[in-house]
């Protein structure tokens, strides 16, 4: 499954992909929405980690436009759940991810992202 | 000892049947929860704080399971595509990766908040082709440098692994050194020959005071951490020495002939006193 949370943390590490490698874009992808269990205390502790803008922009392209543009300073009930919902309830079941820089594409199947470089890829 | 990572590489040698094999069997189960939770132990997150984790080599999620248990998040990366999917069959919560540790990792600074690895980073020590990024050195060289910066500051990386000569485990606490990580090799039951256990212990930052390695469990293995039917298997394997078969002239022997002879009006029969049937000092 990926989620949007693992999502916001990963980019490319192509070999000399260094700048512009961060967000992986979606694409062809199939969504599957699964309820989890709402954890705002783990929320609250992973927010410093979060991307904002790449969140924002990846949830938009997802369908999902409940999250504001720019990172809220306050906390509220609500942005959780909302945040709640994109980051851990929505899962990419099938598709790519594509670097937005070296143009690599990662295949999603079955949910489980396939990481592998080519030999000359490697860093 | 069994050397799988000798055999094939790790996505060949953990095909359809041995990913099911390795999940089914309840030794492995017991001996990946034991080291799992020893792991956990040796990472000293702070208790009573959601954290995110990192399992490298994740397999079917053996460890995955018990990560869920206590409540951790968690990403796996397995480079076995066959032991993800029963991994998949087994509903684990966290995300599934398919990547070559080898290769390094993607995340960005500062993702996790503590790694865990059990029995994997012997399978970093193999080369698989010629190629210059398949040489060892530099595997482990890429995987400790991107887990480094992956990691938050400060925090633990630990792995179980079982090197075969002492060669490896400089070879390996070199390269994360040289990544920037601290730390250093804990051995648990370091006299046993089954119970041993070697866990790298890595930390990043230090966090004002400089982080102290943990100390290996030592002494016996208790009884309750032995896996089952092992007592079953030692004394089936004294049986087949003879170690517990009964002696054919024991006291109880002697005793019944000597009646025997008395009863047969024998002369000279020896009184039965408490030297019958005992064994003579050595130095007779």
């Amino acid at each position: 499954m990926v989620r949007l949370v693992t999502h916001n943390l990963l980019a490319c590490h192509a070999k000399d992909c260094n700048t512009n490698n961060f967000p992986l874009v979606f694409q062809n992808v199939q969504l599957e929405i699964r309820e989890a269990e709402f954890n705002p205390g783990f929320i609250q502790s992973f927010l410093p980690k979060i991307e904002w803008n790449a969140l924002v922009k990846t949830a938009q392209e997802l369908g999902d436009t409940s999250l504001p543009i720019d990172q809220p300073e306050m906390i509220d009930d609500e942005l959780l759940k909302n945040l709640h919902h994109v980051l851990f309830e929505i899962h990419i079941v099938e598709g790519a991810m594509i670097c937005p820089n070296c143009k690599h594409n990662y295949p999603i199947s079955d949910g489980i992202p396939n990481m592998l470089l080519a030999e000359h890829e490697i860093a | 000892m069994s050397r799988p990572e000798l055999i094939a590489p790790p996505e060949i040698y953990y095909g359809d049947s041995e990913a099911k094999k390795y999940t089914q069997n309840t030794r492995n189960q017991q001996i990946q929860a034991d080291m799992t939770y020893r792991a956990l132990e040796l990472l000293n997150l702070p208790p009573e704080e959601p954290a995110f984790l990192l399992d490298i080599g994740c397999g079917s999620g053996l460890s995955g399971e018990i990560l869920d248990q206590e409540g951790y998040a968690w990403v796996g990366v397995d480079i076995a595509p066959s032991m993800l999917e029963v991994a998949l069959e087994r509903e684990v919560e966290g995300d599934l990766f398919l990547q070559d540790i080898g290769q390094g990792f993607g995340f960005r600074p500062g993702s996790f908040d503590g790694a865990i690895s059990i029995s994997v980073l012997q399978w970093l020590l193999n080369a698989e082709t010629s190629h210059h990024t398949s040489s060892p050195p530099h595997r482990l060289h890429r995987f400790f440098t991107t887990l480094h910066s992956a990691l938050r500051n400060p925090s633990r990386a630990v792995f179980q692994f079982y090197p075969s000569s002492d060669d490896q485990i400089q070879l390996i606490t070199s390269t994360a050194q040289k990544a920037g990580f601290g730390g250093g090799i804990v051995v648990d039951y370091p006299n046993s020959k089954k119970a041993k256990k070697v866990f790298l212990c890595l930390f990043v930052g230090g966090g004002g005071g400089q982080q102290e390695i943990p100390k290996g469990l030592e002494g016996v293995e208790e009884e309750g951490s032995k896996v089952r039917f092992e007592r079953r298997r030692d004394r089936e394997r004294l049986r087949g020495k003879g170690g517990i078969r009964k002696k054919v002239k024991d006291k109880d022997w002697i005793l019944k002939k000597k009646e025997l002879y008395r009863r047969r009006g024998k002369e000279d029969v020896p009184r039965d006193s408490k030297y019958t049937g005992r064994k003579r000092k050595p130095v007779f």
